[in-house]
C-alpha cells in the first residue's frame, strides 16, 4: 500500500528539474551568506558508495555535475563519514587535495567549509563553501550558521530522495503507475473538471469498497 | 551478569570480587589513597608535565608518518572487519587518507610532547560500513588499554548508540578516557552525549591551554577550536576550525594531567579538568 501511496504522490510531485533548481538555490544562497567564491553539494549514492557532484554555484563548473568519486575521498569523504563539519584555510598547501581537485575541476580553493547534510540518522551528502574572503577572520558564529543552513538543505535533499523513491514506484509497477497517472492527470485539470473527476472517483471508491 | 571490580588501589595482587556486595572483612582490603590534594590547581595538575608515559590513541583517518608536527608514532593500525564484524587491526602502511587524523595528532603533540601517540584508522575505506568499522575500532582501542582515546567524530546511527554506550562504559571502568567532539548541529549523535566520556566544543581564544567548563552540558568543556594551525598532509600546515580540533586540545591536556597523576580514574580526571578550567580555578 505504501508503494501505491508513493506512486500517487509521485503523480503530483514537482519534477526532478524543480529539485535541481532547489539545490542550485541552496548553493547560491550558501555562497551569498558567506560572501564566498563558490559553493557545491555532493550527494551520497548509497548503492554505489560514491559521492555525486549534484549542485554548484558557479556557471563555468556546471559541466562537472554528475561527476562521481568514492565516498571516502578527501575532506568531503571525511566529513560524510565523521558527520562532523570542518573549516580549512590554506588548503592549497595540501598536495593531495590540490592534485585531486585540480585534475577534476581546474580550480583549487584556498579554503573551504564542509558540513555534512544530516537528516534523522542518515548522512545525505556534503555541502561545501569555497573561498570565503581572505581578509575576513572566521568566527564560531559562522560555524553555527553553516550548521543551521546545512540542516535546512538536508530537509530539501530528503524531499528529493522521497520524490525519487516515489518516481521509482511510478515507473516500476504497471498497476501502481496507472493510479499515479490518474492522480497526475487530475492534478493538471482545471477546477470544474477536477471536481467532476473526483466525484467520479468517489463513486468508483463506493463501488469498489461496497 | 559476571560483573567484577578491578583493583582500585596500586596493589597488583588484587582479587577480583563481585561488584554487588562488600563483606566486613573486605572493607580494609579496599582502603584507598586519595590521589587528589586539598587544593587542585594548575600547578598541581600541569606544571612540569609532558605527557610522558601516557598512551594517547587518535581514532580517525590515520596519521601521516613522520610529519614534523607529529613526530614518531608508537603504533599505527588500520581497522577492517572479519566475517563476524570483529575488528582486524593491521599495521597501517598508508598513513592518513584525509589529513584530519594528522591534524588531531599534531594538536595533541603540541600540548603533550612526550605522550605516546597511536593511530587507529577507522575512516577512509568508504562510507558504507563505516559505522561498524568505527564501532569495532573503538572496541579494539579500548581493549588496548590506551589511557586516552581522541574521537573527533560521531555517528548518527541510533542502532549504534547503545553499543557505543556499552563500549564507553567499559572504557570508563578500565580507566581509558574517551574524549569526544560535540556536535554543533541540531542532530542526535554519539558518543559525545554520554556522561562516561568527556565531550568538547570550541571557544574562540588563541591559547591552547585555555579551556572552559560548561555549566550546561551535555557539552562539558570548550577548548581552542577556531583558526588553529594544524598539521596536514604532505608535511604541511593548514588553519582549521571545528570542534574536531578542540577535542585533541583536551586530549592533550588530559595526557599532561595523567602523566603527573597516572592513577586518576576518568571520574577524577574530569573533576580535575573542571577544577583547573579557565572559568573555575584555572586563572588563580
Amino acid at each position: 500500500m505504501s508503494e501505491l501511496n508513493a506512486a500517487v504522490a509521485a503523480g503530483v510531485l514537482p519534477s526532478e528539474e524543480r529539485f535541481g533548481e532547489l539545490l542550485r538555490s541552496i548553493v547560491e544562497v550558501a555562497r551569498a551568506i558567506f560572501h564566498a567564491r563558490g559553493s557545491s553539494i555532493f550527494l551520497f549514492d548509497e548503492e554505489t558508495d560514491e559521492l555525486v557532484f549534484a549542485a554548484v554555484a558557479s556557471p563555468d563548473e556546471q559541466s562537472l555535475l554528475g561527476m562521481r568519486m568514492p565516498s571516502s575521498t578527501g575532506i568531503a569523504g571525511w566529513v560524510l563519514s565523521s558527520r562532523t563539519p570542518i573549516v580549512i584555510e590554506d588548503l592549497a598547501n595540501d598536495p593531495r587535495h590540490a592534485r585531486d581537485v585540480a585534475e577534476k575541476t581546474g580550480y583549487v580553493p584556498h579554503g573551504l567549509m564542509a558540513v555534512p547534510l544530516l537528516h534523522d540518522e542518515r548522512a545525505l551528502g556534503v555541502l561545501q563553501v569555497l573561498d570565503r574572503p581572505s581578509n575576513s577572520r572566521f568566527s564560531l558564529q559562522e560555524m553555527e550558521l553553516l550548521g543551521l543552513f546545512a540542516t535546512q538543505a538536508a530537509v530539501a535533499l530528503d524531499l528529493l530522495a522521497s520524490a525519487r523513491k516515489a518516481r521509482g514506484a511510478l515507473e516500476g509497477a504497471g498497476d501502481v503507475a496507472a493510479v499515479a497517472r490518474v492522480a497526475a492527470a487530475l492534478d493538471r485539470l482545471d477546477e470544474d473538471r477536477r471536481d467532476a473527476g473526483l466525484a467520479l472517483l468517489r463513486e468508483l471508491e463506493r463501488v469498489l469498497t461496497a | 551478569m559476571a560483573a567484577e571490580v578491578r583493583a582500585h588501589s596500586d596493589d597488583e595482587e588484587w582479587d577480583p570480587r563481585p561488584a554487588w556486595s562488600l563483606t566486613r572483612d573486605d572493607v580494609e582490603a579496599i582502603a584507598l589513597d586519595n590521589p587528589l590534594p586539598d587544593r587542585v590547581d594548575r600547578a598541581w595538575a600541569l606544571d612540569g608535565a609532558t605527557g610522558k608515559g601516557v598512551k594517547v590513541c587518535v581514532l580517525d583517518s590515520g596519521v601521516e608518518f613522520a610529519h614534523p608536527k607529529v613526530g614518531d608514532l608508537a603504533g599505527a593500525f588500520a581497522i577492517s572487519l572479519d566475517d563476524d564484524e570483529n575488528a582486524i587491526a593491521d599495521e597501517d602502511a598508508e598513513g592518513d587518507l584525509c589529513g584530519h587524523g594528522t591534524a588531531c595528532a599534531g594538536v595533541i603533540r603540541s600540548i603533550a610532547p612526550d605522550a605516546e601517540l597511536y593511530s587507529v584508522r577507522v575512516l577512509g575505506a568508504g562510507f558504507k560500513g563505516s559505522g561498524k568499522v568505527l564501532l569495532a575500532g573503538l572496541r579494539w582501542a579500548v581493549e588496548q588499554d590506551y589511557d586516552v582515546i581522541n574521537m573527533s567524530l560521531s555517528t548518527t546511527k541510533k542502532a549504534f548508540s547503545e553499543l557505543l554506550r556499552d563500549i564507553a562504559d567499559t572504557a570508563y571502568f578500565k580507566r581509558t578516557v574517551i574524549v569526544a567532539s560535540a556536535h554543533n548541529m541540531p542532530v542526535e549523535s554519539y558518543p559525545w552525549r554520554f556522561s562516561s566520556v568527556i565531550s568538547v566544543g570550541s571557544h574562540e581564544d588563541d591559547d591552547p591551554l585555555t579551556f572552559y567548563a560548561n555549566p550546561d552540558p551535555p557539552v562539558e568543556f570548550f577548548a581552542r577550536g577556531m583558526n588553529v594551525d594544524v598539521a596536514w598532509l604532505g608535511g604541511e600546515t593548514v588553519t582549521a576550525t571545528g570542534n574536531s580540533f578542540a577535542t585533541p586540545a583536551i586530549s592533550g591536556i588530559a595526557a599532561l594531567v595523567l602523566s603527573k597523576h597516572p592513577r586518576l580514574t576518568p571520574f577524577q580526571l574530569k573533576s580535575v579538568l573542571y577544577q583547573i578550567s579557565s572559568n573555575v580555578g584555572g586563572n588563580q
